[in-house]
């Protein structure tokens, strides 16, 4: 089967532009198995998060799949366009990579007075 | 960026969030840097199961049962010091973490304990509903919002440790989401980095699980311990595409409900190689070792299920007995599209976690000073093979000794620090260069088939030195120059990097493997089956005018 994804690319500062790219897919495989297979095979500079895979635990991948916040590892491919878009209300990072962790855990966050 | 610390903790997982902790609580001001987000890259959060620990809470139990259970699983090559600590301070970590609310399974007032196999008796403490892992990394993540003195750093990749006259000093990063060279001066260098189970094509790693640790540790000069010895899960789950469960997941439920292994043609195959075998204990038809080796010869001689694993068959089992033994689960499975009482799944085995590691003292210090260890990046607690469980007390316990000495040490000396001892590595970051190459997500791929189809769990000297040969290749393919696409959150760079780790750590693997010429928990060699006597001793991994050396070392006993 084939699936068709749509993903939103580019940086801040950049003119975000539309790819779209055909992958083969076997029924139950996900969208990041998706993704991780474009890097593979296709185009290894496209930029989204995740760390787990398979266990749903890390809460990393999340990103607009067809209009709705989810897991890209929880989606599951279809045939036809699926289409990608980084998170809506976090700052951009790079193409489906956005700012998600709490600000107190990022470099450039406040540095924390210490307790002596 | 240059920043500035007492102790800095490569790492946020379970080792490594004690280790801040502890170190915290010492008065040593911390960086926690993990090149994932906080809490979420590694093996920790993706536990479902269980954790070891005597506490005595189930029924009656002491440390040394624990720690002989250990050190039997370990055949001979345990450090027995760190096995003890790991088995002794076990029950005060656990009981700490049940303070801070984990939420430890109970059943009539107390802890419940689960019996896992290896163990004498219940010892296994869990959370619910598979939800072990997740609940001991937010528990420690939380704890760590109360601890003023450490900053944690999410996308922080540490690249290389610096070493000044033979001292560790701090450490070399790249913050992936602005591409950015960050330098950290350090008085104490905790690395708390997980195992390497990436290095295989079938794991049940996160994809920040490629053994960087050990690659920071050999180029900062220091020691790696029993490196041949990567544990694999033999019914790791293969086939059909299943997201949400821990691909370990099928064992206990075999174990319980006596689920079958078929091969290719629907045949059982189990009695065969266990008729062959004496090892056999009774509760599995096969033992661990052996359902590894008996899938691997089925798929070997053509037998293999579609996808290149086992049939695992629960269908001769009531429907009903299926749903009160995975309870949940079902519903998981159903989302997934599988129903166990009309169809089987596909199992193969899969590497799941490394025994071997950096080499540390009691006290957690490798051999170069201000460098400390902890974790399952630690070499020599489990020896030759790991007992289920042992992996998530091992974190804790290490980690929160990691980080009281590292604190200690941090006390007691001026940071080494200076921009020339970091010059060589900074330097090899700003030469990155956009330039046609590989396709290094690709490479990464045939790293891990050239792993798994030649450095996995059955072993030839001829298999291991073609693997040499395609690791040699791979690494002249890569270069000494990494590559780049993007300023921001690089991909390309990531695996660049990832890469020239990777080759080293596995190139580690396949020459310890080499020189074992026998079979030892673990580590099976076809051409030398058994275990020999005269290879009860460790081997020691170490980075000598760039090349890999080997020395062999005595298991250290207890006292
Ligand atoms: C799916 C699965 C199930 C398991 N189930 C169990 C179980 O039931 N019971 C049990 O006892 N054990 C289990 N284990 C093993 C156990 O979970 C691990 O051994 C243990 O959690 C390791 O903890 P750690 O803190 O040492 O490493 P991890 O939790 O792996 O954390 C290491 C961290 O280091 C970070 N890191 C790596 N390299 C770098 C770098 N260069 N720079 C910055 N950060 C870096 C990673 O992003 C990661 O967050 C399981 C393992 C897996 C994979
Ligand atoms: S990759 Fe971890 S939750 Fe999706």
């Amino acid at each position: 089967m084939k699936a068709t994804i749509a993903i939103q690319r580019g940086a801040p500062g950049e003119t975000a532009h539309v790819e779209t790219f055909e992958v083969a897919f076997e029924p139950g495989q996900s969208v990041l198995d998706a993704l991780r297979i474009l890097r593979r095979e296709t185009d290894p500079s496209l930029a989204f998060r995740f760390a787990c895979i398979n266990a749903n635990a890390c809460k990393e991948c999340m990103m607009l799949i067809d209009g709705e916040v989810d897991y890209a590892c929880k989606v599951k491919l279809k045939e036809g366009v699926t289409s990608l878009l980084p998170l809506p209300k976090k700052a951009l990072v790079r193409d489906l990579v956005t700012e998600i962790a709490p600000p107190d855990e990022r470099l450039f966050a406040p540095v924390r007075k210490s307790a002596r | 960026m240059h920043l500035e610390t007492d102790v800095l903790i490569i790492g946020a997982g379970g080792a490594g969030m004690y280790a801040a902790i502890e170190a915290a609580r010492a008065g040593a001001s911390v960086i926690l840097a993990d090149r994932s987000l906080i809490g979420r890259g590694g093996a920790t959060v993706m536990a479902q199961m269980t954790v070891a620990v005597a506490l005595g809470e189930q029924t009656p139990d002491h440390w040394e049962h624990h720690l002989a259970d250990t050190l039997a699983a370990g055949r001979g090559l345990c450090d027995e010091n760190l096995a003890a600590m790991l088995c002794e301070e076990g029950p005060a970590r656990i009981r700490e973490m049940d303070a801070w609310k984990v939420g430890w399974a109970r059943e009539d007032g107390h802890i419940k304990q689960a019996h896992a196999p290896g163990h004498d008796r219940p010892r296994c403490v869990y959370v619910d509903f598979l939800a072990t892992g997740p609940a001991v990394s937010r528990t420690l993540r939380a704890q760590l919002n109360h601890f003023d003195g450490v900053r944690r750093v999410g996308d922080l990749l540490i690249v290389d440790i610096v070493v000044r006259d033979c001292v560790a000093v701090g450490a070399v990063a790249l913050h992936t989401p602005t591409g950015e060279i960050v330098t950290i001066a350090a008085k104490s260098t905790i690395i708390g980095t997980g195992g390497l189970t990436r290095l295989y094509r079938r794991n049940s790693a996160s994809s920040n699980m490629s053994g960087d640790g050990y690659a920071l540790a050999l180029r900062a000069g220091a020691e790696l311990v029993d490196m041949e010895f990567v544990q694999f899960f033999p019914i790791g789950h293969l086939a059909p595409r299943l997201v949400g469960m821990d691909p370990i997941m099928w064992d206990p439920f075999r174990y319980k409900l006596g689920g079958k292994l078929l091969n290719g043609d629907h045949q059982p195959f189990e009695e065969e190689y266990a008729a062959r075998d004496s090892r056999s204990d009774g509760a599995y038809v096969l033992t661990r070792d052996l359902a590894t080796y008996a899938i691997t010869k089925e798929v070997e001689a053509g037998r293999g299920s579609p996808a290149g694993g086992a049939w695992l068959s629960f269908r001769h089992i009531p429907e009903a007995d299926i749903r009160r033994a995975f309870g949940p689960v079902v519903d998981r499975l159903a989302e997934n599209g599988i129903d166990l009482a009309r169809q089987d799944v596909e199992v193969a085995p899969i590497a799941h976690y490394h025994m071997g590691g950096v080499r540390v003292d009691t006290s957690f210090a490798t051999s170069v000073p201000g460098l400390f260890a902890c974790g399952e990046a630690v070499g020599g607690a489990n020896g030759a093979n790991r007992l289920s469980g042992n992996a998530i007390t091992e974190a804790l316990v290490f980690g929160a000794r990691a980080g009281q000495t590292a604190a200690r040490h941090a006390s007691g000396v001026a940071q080494g620090w200076t921009e020339a001892a970091a010059k060589t590595s900074v330097d090899m970051l700003k030469s990155a260069s956009a330039r046609p190459g590989p396709n290094l997500a690709e490479a990464v791929a045939r790293l891990q088939a050239v792993m798994a189809d030649k450095v996995g769990a059955f072993r030839t000297a001829e298999k291991l030195d073609a693997a040499l040969a395609d690791l040699d290749a791979l690494a002249r393919e890569i270069g000494d120059t990494p590559m780049i696409s993007a300023k921001a959150f690089d991909p390309v760079l990531v695996d660049w990097l990832d890469l020239r780790q990777m080759l080293l750590v596995a190139r580690s693997v396949a020459i310890a493997a080499k020189a074992r010429t026998e079979s030892r928990g673990a580590h099976q060699r076809e051409d030398y089956p058994g275990l020999d006597k005269a290879w009860t001793h460790n081997q020691v991994v170490t980075l000598a005018g760039g090349d890999i050396a080997l020395r062999a070392a005595s298991p250290a006993k207890r006292g």
